[in-house]
Parts: C-alpha cells; sequence; structure tokens
C-alpha cells in the first residue's frame, strides 16, 4: 500500500537536502520545466482530486474557474489553509510538521497551474512547531530558488508567505480567512463572487486545505492514473484518516480512499477500549452527523458518506462510547462552536448560544418540556442557505443526528432532571 | 426591467435591484434589517428570507434571502410560504433572547424598526428562558445616547459609519454573541455625520440626544416638511413640534438633493429656533422700541403702527437691506415695500461680488450647477479652494460616495451587482479616486483624496487655469507655472461626468474663474462637467437671483429709514462702518429672531419668525428653489417677515399679501410657485394618525377644543384630519405607514425628487482670461484666510446648545515657523488691528499652511473682519 503523503514524515522534519534526496521538488522541476499550466490543471482534474478541507470540492475544477491570461487582474494568490481547527482534527499538522516541505513544492505545483504570484500559508495560531519549520524551509527554498523570482530557470516567480493566524475557528473559512488575511475582522463573505474570481484583496485567489496541496506534487511525478488507483473507491488517493475517542489506539494513517470506517476503527485504531462499547461516530471531525454503529460499513469516501447521511468531511473520526453522555457530548461541542461563531449572521450568533445553553440545562437537571422541540427547530432553521456560511450548519448536524438517534437520552435527561451519565 | 412572480402574482421590477428592494418598491411587506436603500445588500440579519422556486413545477422550493438575490427575469418567489414566515419569525425570536424589553421607557419606542418588524412576522411568546447580556453604554457626546443593550447586531450603524462616512473612530468589537458596536473608549464621536446613526440604527441604540432634553414620542409630534436653514445646500428635514417647542429634525428623502443622510449641524442645530419660543421672556419675541421701552408690552399691529409713524412723518428716504438667510418672499416683500432702487441684497460686498460671479458662470456658461446626487454619482473630481467638510457638511458626504464610482463601473462590468454591498468593498478594497483637493489648509476629505495640494488662493487659481488650458489649449495658459499634480487634467479629461467643487469660502474671484475654465474646459472635450459652487447661507443663491444693491452702496446712500430683514450687518462689513451707517439713519428698523449687535442698534425691532414659524422658498447652492413649511403654530406678536412688510404696505395705504401663494403669485415667476404646490384642496395632516391629547392638551384653559391654527399658507393642517397618503414629495410631513412607524417607512412613498432647479447653463464658453500673478508673500503680514466650522460658523446653528458643546475655540492657524518668528506656540496669543480694533487670537499650528498664509476661524466677531485680507501680527 502506497502512502505518498506520509512516507517521508518525520518527526523531526526532514531538511532540504534530505527532501530532495528522495524526490522532492522534482514535480516542480516537471511541471515548471515541461507542462503548461492549462495541463498541470488537466491531470489535477483527471487524477479526481478532491479537496480535503471538508467539502471535498474537485480541486481541478476549481482552478479552472481562476481566469487565466496576461490582461486579468493580477497578482493572483493561492492559499494553503492550515488553520486546521475543526475539533477531532489533527491531520494537517502531521503533514506541516512532519514534512514541510513537501507543502511548499505543491504550491509552487499549484500556483503555477494558476499562475499565482504570491502565497500565504495561513497557519493555525497554537501551531508553534510547525510555524518553526515552515519558517526554516522556506527559508531553505528560497535559498535554492524554489522561490522567488524565475524559479528553477522558469518564466515563473513565485513569493510564498507564512502568516500565523490570530487562533479563531471561523479564520478557517475560506473566505472569513480571506478577511482575516487582509487584517479585517474574521467574517465570512459571500458566494458570489466566488474567491477565484474576487478573492484576497479583491484579486483571484484560491484557497486550498494543505493534504489536498501536498497531493498534487505526487500527481505531477506519478500521473492521474497512478493516483486513481491509490483509492479503493471512484475517488482518486489516499487520505489521512484519523481516530479519537475512547479507542485502543487514537491516532493517524494514511489509507486508501474508501476505506470502509470499521476497518480504520478496528484495525488501525484498535477498536474500542476494555468496558465500552461503540455508540455511534461522528466521521469527519466535530461539524459532521452521527454514523450510528450499524452504518461502519460505509466506504470512507465523500460520496459513499454522503449517502450514509452524513459527511466525509476531514475524515478524522471521534468515536461515542456507551459510558459517554451523547447530551454531554453535544453540549461541549455545541459550545465550542457558540463560542467560534463570529457573531455577523443573526440564526448562528444567537441560535447556538441558545442550544448549548439548553444542552447545559439539561446536562444539569433543569431541562424543561418543549427543550427538544426548540432544539429540533435549530436544527432545521441553522441549516444550509439559511446561515451566511457553513459553520452553523456544520454546528447542527452533530445535533440533529443526535436527536434522533439518542433521542431516549435526550428524554431521560427532562424525565430524570439529571444526567444519567453523572 | 424584470418580471418576477411573487406569491403567484407577476410583477414588472427594475432587474438592477435585489428582490428584497424590488419587493418593497412594490409596496409589498417584507421585513429586513441590514439592508439600507442607501447602503446596499450584506446578507447578515437573514430577515428578509423568502422561498424560491426554480419554475413552475417546483413546488418545493428553498428559502434564499431577498436582500442577496437579484430580482432576475422569470425569477418565482413566495413571501407567504409558511416555512419562510416561519423562519423569519425564527429571526425576530433570536433577536429577541437578548433585547430588553424596556420600549415603554426607550426613545426608539413607536418609530422602532425592530418593533415593526416584530409584529410583522407574529412573534409574540418568548420561549427563552436564559439571562439577557448586558453591556457598557458609552458616552458619545452632545448628539447621541447609546444603549448598547438594545443592539440587535445589523451592522447598519457601522458600516454607515466606516464604509459610507469615512469615519474611524467607530468600530465593531468581540465576536459570538458579545459584539459590541461604539468607540474604543468613551468619547465625542469624530464623524460630522454621526446624527444619521438615529436614523440607520433599527431600533434604541442611538437616540438623539437633543430631543431626549424634550422627548415626544413620533406619534405625538406635530411635522412639517423643512428645508435646512444651515448651509446653502437645502437638504431637505422634517421638523417636528409639540406643545409650541421645536423637537427635533429627521432626514427626508430628497434623492437628488441629500438622499438618506443629513449632516450633524442640520440636524442638531435647530435648537435655538426652539428656545426662541419655549423662552419668550428672554429672547423679547415682540416689538421693541428702543425710544418708547412700554412697547415691548404691545401687539403686532402696534409695532407697525411706531414704524408707520415713522416713516409717515418723516416722508424720507426709504431703503431696505435684505438677507441670505431670509426666504424669498421675505427679501421679495421688502424689495416691494422700498422699490428696487433702493433694495440692497444683504450680502457682504465680497460675497455679492463672488455670488453675482457664481451666477453669471452658471447661467451663460455651457456647465450645469451639480446636485448633490450628481456629486455623488461623479467619476472624476476637483475640489479648488473649499473645505467643503466645514463649508457644506453633506457635500463631503456625497464627494466620498463620488471616488467610488470608476471602481464601480469596472466591478459592475465584472459581474457583481452593486446592491451587493459586501462584495463591491471587497472588490473595490481601497481604490479610489480620481479626486484632486486644491486647498490652503488640510480637509477632511484629503484620506481618500488621490492627490491634494496646499496654496494661496491665487496660486490655487492659477492650478485651475492651468489644468484647464492642459485639457483645452483654447483656455489661456499660465506662464511660468509648474504643475503640482501630474496626470491631473488626464484623469479629469479620462472621465464622463466630472464635476469641480469650488465656492465662495476663498473669498477669491480668480478662483471661482479657474473652476468655471476647467469645467468649460471639459465641455469644450466632450465631457459632461459639471460645476458645484457651495455658498454660505441657506438662500444665498435667492439673494443673488433676486438682486439688489450692494451692501456698500447702502451704507452711502441717503437714507432716513432703513429696514434690516433678517441680517446682522456687523457680519457683514466693518465695525466702524456699520456703526457709522447707523449711527447716520434717524430710524433704523430691523426685522429678526435673532438678538445680534445690529437688533442692539434698532430702534425698532420687529419679531419674525423663524423657519419653523413661518413658511417660503429658499434657493439652495444648484438653484434648486425649496419651500419650507410652518410646523410651529403661529403665536402673535411673531410673523413671517414678508407679512410684517405686508402689513407696512398696507399701513402705507399700498396692498399688501394675505397668503404665502399670493407673494408667490406678485412675485411671478412660475417656477418659484411650482417648488411646491399651492393652498388647496384637501389639506395634508401635519399630525400623524395616532396624534393622543388633542382634545386635552389645552384643557387647563379651556375645555373647548380649540378649532386647529388656520394656515393660509400651506396645503398642510395644524390637524390630524385630512388626506394624506399620496402627498407629494415636497408636502411630505413625515414618513409613518401602517405597520411601518419608524423612518424606514420612507420606501413607501414617491421617491421623485423634489424642489425647481432655476438656473440652467446657457451657451457661451469664453473662457475667463485674466490669470493672477503668483501670490507673494509679505514681511510680518500674512494672508489671512477664512477657516469654516461645521460648529460654530453658521450663525443660527451656532446658538443650538449640542452645537456650542462641539464648538471649538477661535484660532488662528499658523506654520509653525512663522508662529516660532512670532514667539509664540500653540496655545499662545497674536493680536492685530483691523478696522481700527485691536484683535487678539489664540494661535493654531498648522503645518500645511502654505508661506505667506494663515487661517482664521470664521465664527462670531470675526465674521466683520472681511477676510480674507493680510493682516500685520505681532504676540500678544
Amino acid at each position: 500500500m502506497e502512502r505518498p503523503l506520509t512516507k517521508n514524515l518525520r518527526s523531526d522534519a526532514p531538511d532540504l537536502a534530505e527532501t530532495e534526496r528522495v524526490g522532492g521538488y522534482q514535480a516542480a522541476r516537471k511541471a515548471l520545466r515541461e507542462m503548461r499550466p492549462a495541463d498541470v490543471i488537466d491531470l489535477v482534474k483527471r487524477s479526481g482530486l478532491r479537496g480535503r478541507g471538508g467539502a471535498g470540492f474537485p480541486t481541478g475544477a476549481k482552478w479552472s474557474f481562476v481566469p487565466m491570461g496576461s490582461d486579468v487582474p493580477h497578482p493572483k494568490y493561492l492559499i494553503a489553509n492550515a488553520d486546521e481547527m475543526e475539533p477531532g482534527s489533527f491531520k494537517d499538522r502531521l503533514l506541516l510538521e512532519g514534512d514541510p516541505h513537501q507543502l511548499i513544492e505543491g504550491m509552487i505545483v499549484s500556483a503555477y497551474a494558476i499562475e499565482a504570484n504570491v502565497g500565504y500559508i495561513f497557519l493555525r495560531w497554537e501551531y508553534r512547531v510547525a510555524a518553526q519549520r515552515l519558517a526554516l524551509a522556506l527559508r531553505q527554498a528560497y535559498e535554492r530558488g524554489y522561490l522567488g523570482r524565475y524559479i528553477m530557470g522558469s518564466g515563473f516567480s513565485f513569493d510564498l508567505h507564512l502568516h500565523v493566524s490570530a487562533g479563531r475557528y471561523m479564520c478557517g473559512e475560506e473566505t472569513g480567512l480571506l478577511n482575516s488575511l487582509e487584517g479585517k475582522r474574521a467574517v465570512p463573505r459571500s458566494k458570489p463572487p466566488f474567491p477565484q474570481s474576487s478573492g484576497l484583496w479583491g484579486k483571484p485567489t484560491v484557497v486550498q486545505n494543505v493534504e489536498t496541496l501536498c497531493n498534487v506534487p505526487h500527481i505531477v511525478n506519478h500521473g492521474a492514473d497512478w493516483f486513481r488507483t491509490l483509492s479503493l473507491s471512484e475517488e482518486g488517493g489516499t487520505k489521512i484518516f484519523g481516530v479519537s475517542g475512547k479507542v485502543r489506539r487514537p491516532g493517524a494513517w494514511e489509507l486508501p480512499l474508501g476505506t470502509p470506517c470499521r476497518r480504520i476503527l478496528e484495525e488501525h485504531a484498535g477498536g474500542m477500549k476494555d468496558g465500552v462499547r461503540l455508540r455511534a461516530v461522528l466521521p469527519g471531525g466535530a461539524s459532521t452527523a452521527f454514523l450510528a454503529e450499524d452504518q461502519l460499513d460505509v466506504k470512507m469516501d465523500f460520496d459513499s458518506v454522503a449517502r450514509a447521511g452524513s459527511r466525509l468531511g476531514t475524515g478524522t473520526m471521534i468515536a461515542l462510547d456507551d459510558r459517554t453522555c451523547p447530551v454531554g457530548m453535544l453540549a461541549n461541542l455545541e459550545r465550542f462552536f457558540a463560542r467560534e461563531s463570529c457573531g455577523w449572521c443573526t440564526p448562528c450568533r444567537e441560535g447556538l448560544p441558545w442550544v448549548q445553553r439548553i444542552l447545559d440545562s439539561m446536562e444539569e437537571g433543569r431541562g424543561q418540556p418543549g427543550d427538544i422541540e426548540t432544539l429540533q427547530r435549530h436544527g432545521r432553521f441553522l441549516g444550509m442557505g439559511l446561515t451566511f456560511c457553513a459553520l452553523a450548519p456544520g454546528a447542527v448536524e452533530p445535533l440533529r443526528s443526535a436527536l434522533t438517534l439518542f433521542r431516549d437520552d435526550f428524554e431521560r435527561h427532562l424525565r430524570e432532571k439529571r444526567c444519567p451519565w453523572r | 426591467m424584470a418580471r418576477v412572480v411573487i406569491d403567484g402574482k407577476s410583477y414588472e421590477v427594475d432587474g438592477r435591484r435585489n428582490l428584497l428592494h424590488a419587493c418593497l418598491s412594490l409596496k409589498l411587506d417584507l421585513p429586513y434589517f441590514c439592508w439600507h436603500p442607501a447602503m446596499g445588500s450584506v446578507g447578515a440579519c437573514r430577515q428578509c428570507a423568502v422561498k424560491q422556486f426554480k419554475d413552475d413545477r417546483d413546488t418545493a422550493g428553498r428559502l434564499v434571502m431577498a436582500c442577496m438575490t437579484p430580482a432576475a427575469d422569470g425569477t418565482r418567489i413566495s413571501i407567504d410560504d409558511p416555512e419562510a414566515k416561519a423562519f423569519r419569525a425564527s429571526v425576530i425570536e433570536w433577536l429577541m433572547l437578548n433585547h430588553p424589553h424596556d420600549c415603554p421607557v426607550c426613545d426608539e419606542g413607536g418609530e422602532c424598526h425592530l418593533q415593526d418588524m416584530t409584529v410583522m412576522t407574529g412573534h409574540v411568546v418568548r420561549r427563552n428562558r436564559f439571562p439577557k447580556r448586558t453591556y457598557h453604554n458609552q458616552d458619545l457626546g452632545p448628539f447621541l445616547t447609546h444603549e448598547m443593550n438594545r443592539c440587535i447586531q445589523c451592522y447598519r450603524c457601522v458600516r454607515f459609519y466606516r464604509d459610507y462616512a469615512g469615519g474611524r473612530d467607530f468600530d465593531v468589537f468581540g465576536a459570538h454573541d458579545q459584539v459590541y458596536f461604539g468607540r474604543a473608549e468613551d468619547g465625542v464621536l469624530e464623524s460630522e455625520f454621526s446624527g444619521n446613526l438615529v436614523e440607520v440604527c433599527p431600533t434604541g441604540v442611538f437616540t438623539d440626544k437633543t430631543l431626549a432634553r424634550h422627548y415626544t414620542r413620533k406619534w405625538d409630534l406635530q411635522w412639517a416638511p423643512s428645508i435646512c436653514a444651515h448651509c446653502g445646500l437645502g437638504c431637505n428635514t422634517s421638523v417636528a413640534e409639540r406643545g409650541g417647542m421645536l423637537r427635533r429634525v429627521m432626514n427626508r428623502v430628497n434623492p437628488e438633493v441629500n438622499g438618506h443622510f443629513l449632516c450633524d449641524r442640520g440636524r442638531f442645530g435647530y435648537e435655538r429656533a426652539q428656545r426662541v419660543t419655549e423662552d419668550p421672556e428672554k429672547e423679547k419675541r415682540t416689538p421693541e422700541d428702543s425710544e418708547k421701552k412700554g412697547l415691548s408690552e404691545s401687539s403686532g399691529s402696534s409695532g407697525v403702527k411706531r414704524f408707520s409713524e415713522f416713516s409717515g412723518s418723516l416722508c424720507g428716504l426709504l431703503i431696505g437691506i435684505g438677507s441670505p438667510r431670509a426666504s424669498m418672499e421675505s427679501n421679495f416683500a421688502l424689495q416691494t415695500l422700498v422699490g428696487k432702487d433702493h433694495f440692497y441684497s444683504g450680502l457682504s460686498d465680497l460675497d455679492a461680488s463672488l455670488v453675482s460671479l457664481i451666477l453669471d458662470i452658471l447661467r451663460n456658461g455651457p456647465a450645469r450647477a451639480a446636485s448633490l446626487q450628481d456629486v455623488e454619482n461623479a467619476d472624476a473630481v476637483f475640489i479648488l479652494g473649499e473645505d467643503v467638510t466645514n463649508t457644506a457638511p453633506r457635500l463631503a458626504l456625497s464627494l466620498r460616495q463620488s471616488v467610488r464610482q470608476k471602481a464601480l463601473e469596472r466591478i459592475g462590468k465584472g459581474g457583481i451587482p452593486l446592491w451587493h454591498d459586501a462584495a463591491v468593498r471587497e472588490a473595490m478594497q481601497d481604490e479610489h479616486g480620481p479626486l484632486f483637493i486644491a486647498t490652503p489648509y488640510a480637509t477632511r476629505l484629503d484620506d481618500v483624496a488621490t492627490a491634494v495640494w496646499r496654496a494661496a488662493p491665487d496660486d490655487l487659481a492659477r492650478l485651475g487655469l492651468a489644468v484647464a488650458h492642459e485639457i483645452d489649449a483654447e483656455a489661456p495658459a499660465v506662464s511660468g507655472f509648474r504643475m503640482p499634480m501630474n496626470s491631473m487634467a488626464d484623469a479629469l479629461r479620462d472621465a464622463r461626468r466630472p464635476i469641480v467643487v469650488c465656492g465662495t469660502s476663498c473669498g477669491s474671484v480668480p478662483l471661482i474663474q479657474a473652476a468655471a475654465n476647467v469645467a468649460w474646459a471639459l465641455r469644450r472635450q466632450g465631457r459632461a462637467a459639471d460645476l458645484c459652487f457651495t455658498v454660505p447661507e441657506c438662500n444665498t443663491m435667492g439673494a443673488a437671483l433676486l438682486g439688489g444693491g450692494r451692501l456698500g452702496a447702502a451704507f452711502e446712500a441717503e437714507a432716513d429709514t432703513v429696514i434690516i430683514l433678517e441680517n446682522d450687518l456687523y457680519g457683514r462689513a466693518g465695525a466702524a462702518q456699520v456703526d457709522g451707517f447707523l449711527g447716520r439713519v434717524k430710524h433704523v428698523v430691523v426685522l429678526d429672531h435673532l438678538r445680534t449687535r445690529t437688533t442692539s442698534k434698532a430702534h425698532l425691532v420687529l419679531p419674525a419668525a423663524t423657519f419653523a414659524e413661518s413658511s417660503g422658498t429658499t434657493v439652495n447652492n444648484e438653484g434648486r428653489a425649496q419651500r419650507f413649511f410652518q410646523v410651529l403654530p403661529s403665536r402673535e406678536p411673531v410673523m413671517a417677515s414678508w407679512r410684517w412688510i405686508s402689513e407696512m404696505l398696507v399701513a402705507a395705504g399700498r396692498t399688501g399679501w394675505a397668503s404665502l401663494d399670493e407673494v408667490l403669485a406678485a412675485m411671478g415667476d412660475a417656477r418659484i410657485r411650482a417648488a411646491a404646490p399651492p393652498a388647496a384642496g384637501q389639506r395634508i395632516p401635519r399630525r400623524p394618525p395616532r396624534y393622543s391629547g388633542r382634545t386635552a392638551m389645552a384643557a387647563h384653559v379651556s375645555v373647548h377644543e380649540a378649532p386647529p391654527p388656520p394656515d393660509p399658507d400651506s396645503p398642510l393642517a395644524f390637524s390630524m384630519e385630512g388626506f394624506s397618503p399620496e402627498a407629494p414629495p415636497p408636502l411630505t410631513p413625515f414618513f409613518w405607514w401602517p405597520g411601518w412607524n419608524s423612518i424606514q417607512a420612507a420606501h413607501k412613498f414617491a421617491d421623485g425628487p423634489s424642489g425647481v432647479r432655476l438656473i440652467e447653463p446657457g451657451q457661451r464658453g469664453a473662457f475667463f482670461r485674466e490669470v493672477p500673478a503668483p501670490f507673494t508673500p509679505r514681511r510680518g503680514e500674512w494672508w489671512v484666510v477664512p477657516v469654516h466650522h461645521i460648529f460654530g460658523t453658521e450663525e443660527q446653528s451656532a446658538m443650538a446648545p449640542a452645537i456650542v458643546k462641539r464648538s471649538v475655540e477661535p484660532t488662528l492657524a499658523l506654520r509653525p515657523e512663522d508662529a516660532s518668528d512670532l514667539g509664540v506656540s500653540t496655545g499662545g496669543a497674536v493680536q492685530c488691528m483691523l478696522d481700527e480694533r485691536t484683535y487678539r487670537f489664540r494661535v493654531q499650528l498648522r503645518p500645511e499652511l502654505p508661506v505667506g498664509v494663515a487661517g482664521l476661524s470664521l465664527m462670531g466677531a470675526t465674521k466683520g473682519v472681511g477676510l480674507p485680507c493680510w493682516m500685520a501680527l505681532r504676540r500678544a
């Protein structure tokens, strides 16, 4: 089984010489010397690469919306979204800390494809180690001429900057990120216009997840067909899956897309700890709907998980066991989402704190009749399209599914006027 | 146009609008908060959700925000859809989670958009049992009260204050459900347009602090359409009173003039006109005779009797001096009384020559007088000499929008709808201009200027002339002039609707001529260039149109009696000259509502009505005649000046006028008459339908309800009875509609422009050919230009208590080098002899001043100094 993304991962990060020794920057050389930007876009399209940040949008298609040619607004920007703050997700951190040059090379190739001359790595504030390693790697890449003017003797120039975020979940939302990078409040922007036409400082911009960008050099090196064969489903490539919760071996592993959920939980995470039983899984981070125990044979790829009623998201799952109160877990999650709401649109700003307070009061035994209906109403009215961005719809995905899956548990909280797990 | 289907009915709408705007234009009720007609959409509040259907087979549909959805041809939506209604009620429920239930003690109550929208969505029962959040409220200065707990986070305040008006000391802080709108710390809001927050805020976070001192609910106020009397722009306002006291001023939409916004001088400068009626003892609003004190208790007609005694016994020469702050009607009446040959316009001689030059340029030259709307839409602007924020404040707000035009054009072509404010601003970033500002000192618009240049007025004129020459070689060249701002002529030439802004404040004839040359040169190049001249007072343009002799000539004229109309001559000419004149004339009769140095020298003072106590017409800087209407019922002996004069005519055996329409008929200008409909037909009530206490208000005097006071001067009635729904814009006293108690009801009314333009351009294109010599500094002397202050320079507003609190101490601005040569620093004082009087001024350092130039605050005593002029200064 090939693991292109993680094969060179090292706990102390390989330096540039070592990276080059194992084939680093070969893809950049190949793309800049042998391919036209359109060829790269076409290759990535054929590879079937989909965004690894959670939405799963086809990467090549995203790039093809960028206006190309000499008479378009410039500079164009490429941004690596390294503001990994989804509860339960830590996959990008592995890539950033363990192989920073892989991301830089991915950005050079991707920037070349969309003719972007300026790039930013928008990094989560808490990722201090990654920040140090990226800063060093960037310096090395500049010194070796992989970044800057006329890279490797080509006509292509690319300046890449590291920007450490101010530390809010909203900064990781594609357009909130753009505002944050501009020094404004991290509130989202409405789409259309899409960042590809009016993004950072009003210029064409592509924002891409770290893992997505890290795939690009390997596609260039080995081709689209190779990439497709890596997966166990229609969608190409591998995916870093993570598992947290009361499993024996919490962690993250690069596995073929389409690996069944149960196999990840049992073979890689080692199954549940002794004495606890699995009740459900949030398959792709905190803002995806629960999959019940009987749904765990679902293949972990974008379309399959969607068919099962949830989302692949970041592919980093959280396991809920029978010794943990689902209401308490939700209260914890919703506290996070309510706190991280930017305060721009009404439903999210006002709705999520209300949800959180109801869940808290249920946990404290002060739930009241009608609370479940209020939660249900929020599940509906904080849905996609009704709020300004995807934060609140994501926040209510676990809530909505929990109200179905764990309805009895909610009712017990109200009936017994206490949390049965406490 | 686009055809859209709303709840099964087909409508024709403007396809360039969003669905919310389209629905409101159709007078359909759809609740909203964050959208604003002048500020567009951002999609924050989610209140205007409607259900959209793909086609007529789609029955499921999906909820969309109307404000973020284009009113494209073929769009099918439902406002009444149950899910849409439930969602909208839910949005109100969320907004109400933290909103205090303090409506009974809230100044916004009864005109609160949040109340209206809450009722409209049907949300009534509170289901949330958790505590509400509370905030610290800030002291924001004398204009606004801040009550953050009421905030529903629609973001309109910060969008207006920062994005629209360019303010920097107000922002949004915090996140999630702890978002705060205010300043970083307590303190006076710096923006000259802060008062608009009162109307922009959909609830009671920002309320009018001046209103709070004499608070009355909107429904209990009696309103009249008015025209702001505090500068030459003629913004349209609604003024309100109760119990004979003027209570507040609100904006009245005139799309071609002020649109949705006023400046703070216009909004808060009214209180002087209120104090007059509030405290008649202090203000002595009775005829006053310096020879016979007993007369002060007599009624109006005895004042006229005194007057006729004067004139009757004299058979002498009678002259009249008009006023640029009195109505057309009053000026005309005085002109009629004294005869054209004995009527003097009442402007200072310098202003008179400047304004008549402006009039000549606008009437005979090819460039139009620009309205504020024209300015807003200009795609290149050249400001010559004017500090507009202080001379014509609302114009500065329009100019701030004009700098976006060029970028808007590009963005519109790129497919972003222009109502999509957030996207437009993201695409625009800080791209602005072209706006070139050439003034003697820094202005508040410099932050959006493409380039600024500081020079003495003569050099500014040379710049203007040189630019005109560069645009069109036919215009005179300026020899030896080095262009300080490159590409300026190109930028103006590249524009389609360039505008040149100039005015009287520098007191420079060559400057005004230069402005005309630039606009005419652009016209010759086929550009639709307009001119925007600012003038000092609300009827300066009208006074100039009416004509009359120079004030200097009046001072020389043989006269036994002079009638001075609403004018303080000490602000128009040197004190010695005025003293000499008033001392020489046997009988000085002054009609005024202000106590001035002139009234103190008068033999007879007749109490004239303020803008709130009378109806009449003023002509703004654009030459637009607009009618203002009386809101305070008449109270003896106060009368409109033209009525006093009419009684004088009658007393002299001539024919007077019984109503405003009769004066207008006598004036014989059909266009001025057409500024508003005559007093005919069904009366329009000044009072809202919910006006309370009508039968009880005067019960302590008589239990019989008195008939409403008659109003022969307008089609309005001092009553709640009458017919109002389709009142034309010039006659709309207030915006109110069933279910829409707030000023947001404006969209239910006709949105056409009002007022009649009296000046249209001519064909003459001959350039002014005189080129002034370069400004030469003198040793020991400074060319002192007037420095205008939004709060303090204008005579009537300067006395309003809230404005007084914002006024600055008058200073003399010097270059730091000049100050140190004189041995003074900031806060030190200099003195100079002027008009045989020694003046002492506190020094302010302004490094940007050109060499040899100083600036003197134009307020109070400095108005008669005759600025600009040379002054020899020394340390005091």
